[in-house]
């Protein structure tokens, strides 16, 4: 039997890269070039500048609701970078630093939310499950996926993704348990962002952290600074590489903090003060990356205008191209509800479409 | 009187019998220090305090479960779920456990406890936030379903349910939170299992439920325009079905029509088809007609999702086709 007190998570989460943008250590022993670091700088960027882009096109009417991820990009980044490109990413519906990272197009996601019918990107191209809404219930996807793929001979790793609410959903316990009985390599990423909408994380759990749930399952803890990049990266990696070798499944917990309401459709001010909004904005966690890279010379300022210009022209491409388009036919409400749709069915959709229901 | 929101009277509803009886408190996600994701609770924490409204961690199944022991102890718990389409999360516990405690005891365990929750489509929300689940509840033996259309029905039938011994299901409608009307001042009483005549007419009846009943009125209206006269019966409550309202208009205009939003297979309707053929054929002079959003799961798309539920033209449409 492994050693029990080797799956709990450590006392305090951690952190490479603190507040200020000073690295414990030298770049040198991170394992990533400074390639790496900027593009995961780019990353985050692109990430915050398409997701602001898409806030403002909700409020224009073009997109029923928004999720924003503003504030959560180091823990997502850095951890889709951890992931190697045949891993599986089981995303919520806040996660747009994942599939940024992972290449979906942005554009697509948006149709989804203008009620676009095919919008929704092909899940196996880029390795990124459909977002679920519906709190907790694709944790349980990932650990089927991860074990029948495991049983097929594949050694990908699966990677699901919720929030510190999420955490309180049955489907949560089920997925831990049957992720550590099979041996699956799942690892389970809380972004424990301090509220799940209204209610702060201190009457959601009343465990000593999130990490902290594994150990009761047999599943590996793990506490990262949700705002450091790289801690999020080599915490990320560590858990991955210990599921892909066999090591067993892992729960990661970052804490970060949800800058914005919880969606376009709420308002934040009806439960948390200004001041702690305020507080956490010190704590950014792109301009922690950014400091760094200034200061060690792997960019200068016209680097980052440039890198700013970019993920502008980007995201105003994309804003375009979902503003042209248009409304799709009703006949389309009629496809993909079965692959072989019922007799009844197809009356239906005939008796629709000829604007006669009988 | 005063001018109501349809959401501000579930949160008058609500105080109106925790003022009454100190026994009911409200249990749900985001209820207390937010005033529920639709500002269905505004106000409550603030004047009941925590102990009666309470937040919870986010799990249907326990908040239903642990609903249901509360209502055991004798307290009478309105517990939320926050969008019908849970219910399916925690399923279990309504139709296996809240439903079938009374029966299974021999009538030694009760759960008179109320289940609020924003049911219904028109907002955007896509196949898994805007489903009509009121079908799927009124399948179950031994529970009650209610779903107001009106401001002050919300607050009589609420009472009627928080009063009443058995289990119910309450459907309060998203998309008419905003709408709003006369409420009588005072505390307001209503009675489960009794349908209303909203219009009354000569020549056809419309059956409908909660957002289908101002669809219906305006369909009624602009068939008023063309010298058609109908009836519109607002259900208000499936479980007791006020099967004696229904089959007397139908008696008198002899002539059927229902407009459901719930997808067309085993719809409500189905029920009162079935109960209108078996108890009144020989009083129908054409064939009954549903009006019902298709099979299928709804849309997010805006302009899908209003031609998928029934709309005020597709009703006039119908009707003027029944009647030929
Ligand atoms: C099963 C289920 N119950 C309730 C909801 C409504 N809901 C949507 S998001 C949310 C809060 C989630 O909070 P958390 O898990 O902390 O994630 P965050 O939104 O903070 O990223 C709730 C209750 C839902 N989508 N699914």
């Amino acid at each position: 039997m492994t050693d029990p007190t080797s799956l709990l998570p450590p006392p305090e989460p951690v952190q490479l890269l603190d507040a200020d943008g000073s690295l414990s250590g030298s770049v040198g022993d991170l394992g990533l070039t400074p390639g790496d670091l900027v593009g995961m700088y780019r990353d985050m960027v692109r990430t915050r500048t398409l997701d602001t882009m898409a806030m403002a096109l909700q409020r224009q009417g073009q997109l029923g609701v928004w999720a924003s991820c503003r504030g959560q990009e180091a823990a997502q980044v850095g951890i889709a970078w951890a992931m190697g490109l045949r891993d599986w990413a089981f995303p919520s519906y806040r996660e747009h630093g994942i599939t940024t990272v992972r290449g979906v197009p942005f554009g697509d996601l948006l149709l989804q939310y203008k009620g676009v019918w095919m919008g929704h990107y092909d899940p196996s191209e880029y390795q990124v499950a459909p977002h679920s809404i519906p709190i907790a219930t694709h944790l349980l996807h990932a650990v089927g996926y991860a074990h029948a793929a495991r049983l097929s001979g594949d050694d990908l790793v699966t990677l699901a993704f919720i929030g510190d609410g999420g955490t309180s959903e049955g489907d949560f316990h089920e997925a831990l348990n049957f992720a550590a009985v099979w041996n699956a390599p799942v690892v389970f990423v809380v972004q424990n962002n301090q509220f799940a909408i209204s209610v702060p994380t201190e009457h959601q759990l009343a465990a000593p952290s999130i990490a902290h749930k594994g150990i009761g399952y047999g599943v590996k803890g793990y506490r990262v600074d949700g705002n450091d990049v790289l801690a999020s990266f080599r915490v990320g990696a560590d858990a991955i590489e210990r599921a892909r070798s066999g090591g067993g499944p892992a729960l990661i917990e970052a804490h970060t903090y949800r800058m914005k309401p919880h969606t376009t459709a709420d308002d934040d001010t009806r439960y948390r003060p200004p001041e702690e909004v305020a507080e956490w904005e010190a704590k950014d966690p792109i301009a922690r990356l950014e400091q760094l890279l200034l200061d060690e010379g792997i960019l200068f300022e016209p680097d980052l205008e440039r890198i700013a210009r970019d993920a502008d022209d980007e995201s105003k491409a994309i804003r375009t191209e979902v503003v042209a388009e248009g409304p799709v036919p009703m006949s389309q409400v009629f496809e993909h509800v079965y692959v072989d749709p019922p007799v009844d069915l197809l009356r239906q959709a005939a008796a629709f479409t000829a604007g006669d229901e009988r | 009187m005063a001018e109501l929101s349809y959401r501000e009277a579930v949160a008058r509803g609500i105080a109106q019998e925790m003022d009454r009886d100190e026994r009911v408190f409200l249990i749900g996600e985001d209820v207390a220090g937010a005033g529920g994701v639709f500002k269905t609770t505004v106000g409550l924490l603030d004047r009941f305090g925590p102990r009666r409204v309470v937040d919870t961690p986010i799990s249907e199944q326990a908040i239903l479960g642990a609903a249901m022991g509360a209502a055991m102890t004798g307290l009478r718990p309105i517990a939320e779920i926050m969008f019908s389409d849970f219910f399916a999360v925690a399923w279990d516990i309504v139709v296996n456990e809240i439903a079938k405690a009374r029966y299974m005891t021999n009538g030694q365990v009760e759960v008179p406890l109320v289940i609020r929750s924003a049911n219904g489509g028109g907002a955007r929300f896509g196949a898994q936030h805007s489903q009509s689940v009121e079908n799927w509840a009124m399948a179950v033996p031994g529970l009650k379903v209610v779903a107001p259309s009106t401001p002050a029905d919300v607050v009589g039938l609420l009472a009627a349910s928080v009063r009443d011994p058995d289990p119910v299901l309450f459907f309060e409608h998203k998309s008419l939170y905003a709408s709003k009307a006369e409420v009588p001042d005072g505390e307001i009483l209503d009675e489960l299992g009794t349908a209303k005549i909203v219009r009354p007419g000569a020549d056809l009846t419309i059956v409908a439920l909660a957002l289908m009943v101002p669809r219906a009125l305006e369909a009624a209206e602009i068939l008023a325009g063309e010298g058609i006269d109908a009836e519109v019966i607002d259900v208000r409550s499936l479980i007791p079905l006020d099967t004696a309202t229904i089959l007397g208009s139908v008696e008198k205009t002899s002539r059927l029509f229902t407009v459901e939003e719930n997808p067309r297979v085993l719809g409500w309707g189905a029920e009162i088809v079935s109960i209108a053929v078996d108890e009144a054929f020989w009083h129908l002079d054409a064939p009954i007609v549903r009006i019902t959003t298709p099979h299928v799961p709804l849309p997010s798309s805006g302009g899908l999702e209003d031609e998928t539920i029934p709309s005020v033209e597709r009703i006039v449409a119908e009707v003027k086709k029944g009647l030929v």
